[in-house]
């Protein structure tokens, strides 16, 4: 009875895998996308793949990267690998490729022309190790970006800061009328994130690579970084009040006018479209904190890790044309609030705060992110400093940077 | 057709024997496997992915040099002392008062047992809420008139892994109360009326009577709120995910993040390494005192 009932099934099992048409493949697809504007963007790739006859499987996983990798990662090492997945490009699936766990992209890129298309370079080198491409950006996503609440600094009564040290000299007055300054959640990443910013912003671009890049401890020990902890700390006074700890919940402060502003990147833009906030009316962007106008190339790609399955595979290649689709590009970016990873797209409905980002972009001001310099090792430490550092008043300046100087030394 | 041979020794209770391989495999290909490679490695520099590159005791020497490591250290010494003390006091005192023949006893039990029912995830979030400044019970004094009531134990830094401790204690103290009332209730009631006769008072017979009868029962309570100290985590985690920065952050958090976030495997495993070298430091002379003595006397 039992063995009849099994044969039944794996004979149901086996027809119905030769019964489907070839061409509707089913891919699961892994990502961290879940506050409100993520998810809007993030339907526009499910709607644009499945336009294409194949079926975009959602995997979507709560609470941000951090908790997103472990998970993703443990899939693939453990093989029970997901269709794609996404990650920060850059060195966090470093280790996979190098394993021999991702699919290398290669034939597809110099088919459909990638190095031409994509732009800036920088985010395809991303991709590239040992001279072959393992993944496929779809954003650029930027730090750089200081959110100011039009309705707070109206009722402090104070006019719109043009740069940081103008927002740090009202904090005060926005104390006074009842308003967080600064609003810096509790996730690690917020509080080392806003650090990373205000080095390349108040540290300069030279300074920031001089750290990141060069891993210089000693410049890093020295007095030129010892200004931007001044900053740090500034930020850390007016960030005291903040009770939240999701990146979004922090956002949310600032579009309801209880927070003046919010270091963040420009993926808090797509919370301020989803509460119908209007740029320049409601909020106001500053990149580069208003005082040096750079825009890191950070952001997300799809990687793609080998599979067995031929039809899958197929439709892997599938998804990578579909994502860089310049309809795909403009649709996904508008939702997200990031950058498009070509050139060569129309994004006249782009609001104010993005196109100071193609501006930016058009210019070529633009750096590497952290993501891309440091490995996750040396980030993490990073987070577990800057979150303390956030979270205890009385540790010194002092303590702080020689502590960061030792992370830099380390650092690989 | 009789057997003259002395059975095989390893032929009796055959169906027992073959009945726990499954169990045994489990237990030396598991746990003493899976620790043994884990110690392995901890020696190695091994990233993402495992590596028998070793490097010595370099991952011990960082480990011992990070402030955020030596936090967790000290919150766990400070949470253990609380809910051993605690949750035995408490669980006691509660069992005590319950065993005194009264009315609705099982619905007090229930109440009592039932946060047990609830996973730390649940209780953490519980918690976090009540505990909120914004919406707990901070705001619910206030509302009702002492406006300067201050009440954010999650919030403060030194004081945030008491906050964590309340939570635990809530949710365990119920099941060391029925423990404890099991071993209560099985104390010969002939013991009570012989110290009535004695005329020693009630809490004196506790103390110098009842607890020492109930040393097994004290026992497993031990073994069961130790194992519940050294893997405290998910309660962090739903409370304030080692905030604020770093000061609720606890030792298995610190493996969990750095075999899987920082992708530093080598390191996570040094830390494991620690957690299971402080409990044989701890259950080692216990169980050689508790078991190895009985075979001398």
């Amino acid at each position: 009875m039992r063995y009849k009932f099994q044969a039944a099934a794996f004979a149901a099992t086996a027809a119905l895998n030769f019964a489907g048409p070839a061409a509707a493949t089913d891919l699961e697809v892994t990502h961290w996308w879940t506050s409100g504007g993520e998810a809007a963007a993030v339907a526009e790739l499910a709607k644009a793949f499945d336009a294409t006859g194949n079926h975009w499987v959602d995997g979507a996983i709560a609470g941000s990267g951090g908790t997103a990798r472990p998970i993703m990662i443990s899939r693939i090492t453990g093989g029970d690998p997901m269709g794609a997945t996404q990650f920060n490009h850059g060195r966090q699936a470093e280790e996979l490729v190098q394993a021999g766990l991702m699919r290398d992209l290669t034939d597809l890129a110099t088919k459909e022309k990638w190095t031409e298309i994509v732009r800036p370079k920088s985010l395809l080198d991303s991709c590239t190790i040992d001279g072959k491409i393992y993944c496929v950006p779809v954003n650029i996503h930027s730090w750089q970006w200081l959110w100011l609440s039009n309705e707070a600094f109206q009722k402090a009564g104070v006019p719109m800061p043009k740069d940081w040290n103008e927002f740090v000299a009202a904090a005060p007055a926005l104390e006074k009328a009842g308003i967080i300054p600064l609003a810096v959640g509790g996730q690690p990443w917020q509080a080392s994130g806003a650090f990373d910013v205000l080095l390349a912003a108040v540290g300069g671009t030279d300074a920031f690579l001089k750290v990141y890049k060069e891993k210089d401890a000693k410049f890093a020990g020295g007095p030129e970084i010892a200004k931007v902890f001044k900053a740090a700390d500034d930020a850390r006074k007016m960030a005291k009040n903040t009770n939240v700890q999701d990146w979004n919940q922090a956002t949310n402060l600032v579009i309801t006018g209880k927070a003046g502003g919010q270091i963040m990147g420009d993926w808090a833009q797509g919370e301020f479209q989803v509460a119908g906030k209007t740029a320049g009316k409601d909020y106001t962007c500053l990149p580069g904190l208003g005082l040096n106008e750079v825009i890191a190339t950070g952001g997300d790609a799809f990687y793609f890790p080998l599979l067995k399955d031929a039809d899958k595979a197929k439709a892997q290649e599938v998804l990578a044309e579909t994502l860089l689709d310049p309809k795909t590009q403009v649709a996904f970016n508008l939702k997200k609030g990031s950058l498009p990873v070509r050139g060569d797209v129309d994004l006249n409905t782009a609001n104010d705060c993005m196109k100071k980002g193609l501006a930016i972009l058009a210019k070529g001001a633009v750096i590497p992110w952290t993501d891309q310099l440091l490995s996750q090792d040396s980030q993490k430490q990073k987070e577990d400093l800057f979150s303390e550092f956030f979270a205890k008043p009385d540790m010194t300046l002092e303590e702080a940077q020689k502590r960061f100087a030792d992370i830099i030394a380390s650092a690989d | 057709m009789s057997n003259s041979e002395r059975p095989n020794q390893l032929l009796r209770n055959l169906n027992a024997k073959v009945a726990s391989i499954p169990m045994i495999l489990t237990a030396l290909v598991v746990f003493v496997g899976g620790t043994a490679w884990t110690v392995l490695y901890s020696f190695t520099n091994s990233k993402l992915l495992p590596r028998l590159n070793f490097v010595g005791l370099d991952q011990y020497y960082r480990l011992w040099a990070t402030p955020r490591w030596l936090v967790s250290i000290e919150n766990l010494l400070i949470y253990g002392v609380i809910s051993l003390v605690f949750s035995l006091v408490i669980g006691f005192i509660l069992a005590a008062l319950l065993d005194q023949k009264i009315r609705f006893e099982d619905t007090f039990r229930t109440i009592f047992l039932y946060p047990f029912a609830l996973s730390f995830i649940v209780t953490g979030l519980v918690w976090q809420w009540l505990l909120n400044p914004d919406f707990g019970i901070q705001r619910v004094v206030r509302d009702l008139g002492w406006t300067n009531f201050s009440f954010d134990p999650l919030y403060n830094s030194s004081i945030v892994i008491y906050g964590i401790s309340i939570a635990a204690l809530w949710q365990g103290t119920g099941l060391i109360m029925c423990l404890m009332l099991a071993g209560l209730r099985g104390i010969d009631e002939d013991i009570w009326k012989a110290a009535r006769v004695d005329g020693i008072p009630m809490w004196k017979t506790y103390v110098f009577i009842i607890i020492p009868m109930m040393r097994p029962v004290f026992i497993t309570t031990l073994v069961i709120i130790a194992a519940g100290i050294v893997k405290v985590y998910d309660l962090v985690v739903a409370q304030t995910s080692g905030g604020p920065g770093i000061a609720s952050e606890v030792p298995a958090k610190y493996v969990y993040d750095y075999m899987f976030f920082a992708q530093n495997l080598g390191q996570g495993f040094a830390a494991s390494t620690m957690m299971l070298l402080s409990v044989v430091i701890v259950i080692v002379p216990w169980a050689y005192l508790e078991f190895g003595g009985k075979k001398h006397g």
